[in-house]
C-alpha cells in the first residue's frame, strides 16, 4: 500500500521499509533545534550528568525570543547558551542578532526536503514548505535528542488540502489559513499531517507556503507539506550546503489520506482572526472600521522580504494614520539586509514604521507591550489572551496587506481598494 | 508512581490554550513553585490559589492547544495538581506532560457527567475513572510510553537509560 509524505518520512528515520498511520516508531531526527528555550534543555542535561552529545552536527540554536536581553536573567540565560554552544563545537549556532529561528534556519540551508526536524516550538511545521516533516516538542525532550539522537513518534493519518483557483488582487496565503482555521476549528487537523496539493500550488511562492505551513500548527496539525518543485529548488540551490542533500519525498499515488477538502482560491476574501482565539474568524467586511492602536507587522508567519513589500507597496508614498503606531519587526538580518538594499525598508519608515531589530519581538510579549483596552492587529500566528501583554487588550490578526491598509486609515480596512486594476 | 488519584475536580472548557495555562513572560522559570503562582492568571488573579484546593482538572477538547511550552505541564503539577482529563488534548501538551511526570488521560465521557468539586478516583492500573457511582474506562499509553510517565518523566527515564 502506498504512503503518505510523513510516512515515508517517519519510515526513512525510523529504518523501516514502510510504516502505517497509527504506528509508534523511534525516529531520528536530522535536525534538533532550540531557540531562546536552550538554557532550559543546557539545565535538563547538567541536572542528569549528560556530556556527551549524540551528534553536534545535528543541533541549531538560535536565540530569537528575547532578543537583545530584557533582564539580567534573560542575559545570564543566553550566557548558557553562547556557553553550550563553545563547549561543544555547534556549528548551526545563530546569535542575537540573526532574527527568528526558522527563517534563519531555512535562509542558511539546514532545512532539506525530506529531513525530520524537531524543536522547542510549535511554528517547526513551517518546515514543511521546503518538503521537511517540522513539529515541535518540550525544552526536556530536545535535550533527550541531544543525548540519544532519537524520540518516539506516532505516525499521523494525512488530510490533503486540494487547492484550485487564483488568489483575487488583494487576497493572500495568510486569509487561506484564516479561512481554513475558522473553518475547521483548532483542533480540527489535530495531530494530523497535512499535504497542500493541486493545481494552485505550483503558483504559490515560497514565502506564501511558509505562512501557510506556520499557520497549520493553528488547526493543531503534527505536521504540513508543500511537495517540493521547481520554486523549492530555485529556494534551495543557492542555500543547502550540500545539494546531495536534496531528496524530495512524494506521496505515491496511492496512498491512503483520511480527508480530502477542496478549497477554491478565487472565493476568498480578507479574513480577520479576532480576539481571543485564531478560529474565531470574520471576514474583514464584519470587521472594518474597527478602532486601532498598535499594529505590528512581524512574526514567524508573515515577516518574510515577501511580506514586507507587500506592505512597502501599499504604503509608498502615503503616511500611517497619526492616531496608530506601527511596528515592524523584519523576520531575519537577511530580510532587513534586503529591505534596506531594494528600497523598501526607507518606504516602510517614511511611512511613519518603526523597525525593530530582526526577532520574534512583540508576537511572543517582546516590546510593544499593551495596556488595558488597547487594540493590535498584527501578522502573527496567535491572539491568545495576554500574549502581547495586558489581558483586558485585544489582538486581531490579518495578512501584512490588511495591515498596511489599515494602519493608513487608523482603522481595519480592506486591502483590496489598494488593488484594484484601474 | 502513584497508580491511584483521586480528589476534588475543577473543570474547565473547550481549547485552553498554552499562554492561558502560563503566559510567555513566565518561561524565564523552570520550578512547578514558580511557574505554579501564575498558572491561569489570565483568568483572574485568583485562579491560582482557587486552584490549590483541586487535584485533578477535567477539560473539554484540545486541552493545551498553541505553544509547545513544557512549562504548561510544570505550572500544572505545581498547582498540586495530580493528573489532567480531558476530552482531547494537543499533541505538544501531551507529550509534555508525560515527559513532565504529568499523568493525561483522553475520556471524552466524563466531562458532561462531572461539575466544579465533584470527587474522582483514577486508577491508572485498570484504566478506569470512577465518578459517584459510574465507572469510565480510558486508553492506556502505549507500553513505550508509560515507562516514561511511570519513571517520574523523560529526565529521570533518562538518567536511568544513560547510566545502564
Amino acid at each position: 500500500m502506498g504512503m503518505t509524505i510523513a510516512q515515508k518520512i517517519l519510515s526513512a528515520k525510523a529504518g523501516l521499509s514502510t510504516v502505517g498511520a497509527g504506528e509508534i516508531v523511534e525516529a531520528y531526527p536530522d535536525l534538533v533545534m532550540s531557540h531562546t528555550a536552550t538554557w532550559r534543555s543546557v539545565s535538563v542535561m547538567n541536572k542528569i550528568g549528560a556530556t556527551r552529545l549524540f551528534d553536534s552536527e545535528r543541533l541549531a540554536i538560535v536565540l530569537d525570543h528575547i532578543s537583545p536581553a530584557k533582564s539580567e536573567k534573560n542575559a545570564a540565560d543566553q550566557q548558557v547558551s553562547r556557553a553550550f554552544a563553545r563547549k561543544y563545537g555547534i556549528r548551526k549556532f545563530f546569535d542575537i542578532d540573526a532574527g527568528i529561528a526558522h527563517l534563519v534556519l531555512m535562509e542558511a540551508g539546514h532545512v532539506a526536503p525530506g529531513n525530520l526536524i524537531v524543536g522547542t516550538d510549535s511554528h517547526c511545521t513551517i518546515y514543511g514548505s521546503l518538503g521537511a516533516l517540522g513539529t515541535g516538542i518540550g525544552y526536556t525532550e530536545v535535550a533527550s535528542v541531544w543525548l540519544t539522537g532519537k524520540l518516539w513518534m506516532k505516525v499521523p493519518e494525512t488530510f490533503q488540502i486540494v487547492l484550485s483557483g487564483e488568489f483575487q488582487p488583494g487576497v493572500f496565503s495568510k486569509d487561506l489559513m484564516l479561512h481554513l482555521i475558522g473553518t475547521l476549528g483548532a483542533d480540527g487537523c489535530n495531530y494530523k499531517s497535512v499535504e497542500f496539493c493541486g493545481n494552485s500550488v505550483g503558483g504559490l511562492s515560497i514565502s506564501e507556503r511558509m505562512t501557510m505551513t506556520n499557520l497549520a500548527m493553528e488547526m493543531g496539525v503534527k505536521c504540513a507539506f508543500f511537495p517540493p518543485d521547481a520554486k523549492t529548488l530555485e529556494y534551495l540551490k543557492d542555500r543547502l550546503e550540500d545539494t546531495s542533500r536534496y531528496h524530495p519525498v512524494y506521496a505515491d499515488t496511492d496512498a491512503v489520506y483520511e480527508k480530502r477538502l477542496e478549497v477554491d482560491l478565487a472565493r476568498l476574501e480578507p479574513m480577520i482572526a479576532c480576539p481571543h482565539e485564531v478560529q474565531n474568524t470574520k471576514p474583514i467586511g464584519q470587521i472594518v472600521g474597527k478602532r486601532v492602536d498598535q499594529l505590528f507587522l512581524g512574526s514567524c508567519a508573515n515577516a518574510k522580504y515577501e511580506d514586507l513589500q507587500i506592505a512597502a507597496q501599499i504604503l509608498k508614498g502615503r503616511h500611517i494614520h497619526p492616531s496608530v503606531r506601527l511596528i515592524i519587526t523584519p523576520g531575519s538580518k537577511n530580510i532587513l539586509m534586503e529591505a534596506a538594499d531594494s528600497g523598501v525598508f526607507k518606504t516602510l519608515l517614511e511611512a511613519g514604521g518603526l523597525f525593530t531589530n530582526p526577532g520574534c519581538g512583540a508576537c511572543a510579549g517582546d516590546g510593544g507591550t499593551l495596556t488595558d483596552g488597547e487594540v493590535c492587529l498584527s501578522t502573527a500566528n496567535r491572539n491568545f489572551v495576554g500574549r502581547m501583554g495586558s489581558s483586558k487588550a485585544e489582538i486581531y490578526l490579518c495578512s501584512p496587506a490588511t495591515l498596511a491598509a489599515s494602519a493608513i486609515q487608523g482603522v481595519v480596512s480592506d486591502p483590496r481598494e489598494f488593488f484594484q486594476v484601474s | 508512581m502513584q497508580t491511584i488519584i483521586q480528589g476534588k475536580v475543577f473543570k474547565f472548557g473547550d481549547n485552553i490554550n498554552s499562554d492561558v495555562i502560563i503566559p510567555g513572560r513566565y518561561l524565564i522559570y523552570i520550578d512547578p513553585e514558580h511557574l505554579s503562582q501564575h498558572a491561569f492568571e489570565v483568568l483572574g488573579d485568583d485562579f491560582p490559589i482557587k486552584l490549590r484546593n483541586y487535584q485533578i482538572l477535567v477539560a473539554g477538547r484540545n486541552f493545551g492547544c498553541g505553544s509547545a511550552r513544557e512549562q504548561a505541564s510544570t505550572a500544572i503539577r505545581g498547582l498540586g495538581i495530580n493528573a489532567v482529563v480531558a476530552t482531547s488534548f494537543s499533541r505538544t501538551f501531551y507529550r509534555n506532560a508525560i515527559n513532565d511526570g504529568l499523568p493525561i488521560i483522553e475520556c471524552p465521557d466524563l466531562h458532561t457527567a462531572v461539575e466544579e468539586g465533584d470527587d474522582l478516583r483514577i486508577d491508572l492500573d485498570q484504566a478506569l475513572i470512577f465518578h459517584r457511582d459510574q465507572h469510565y474506562s480510558f486508553p492506556r499509553l502505549p507500553d513505550s510510553v508509560r515507562g516514561i510517565l511511570e519513571m517520574g518523566g523523560l529526565a529521570a527515564y533518562l538518567k536511568t537509560q544513560l547510566s545502564a
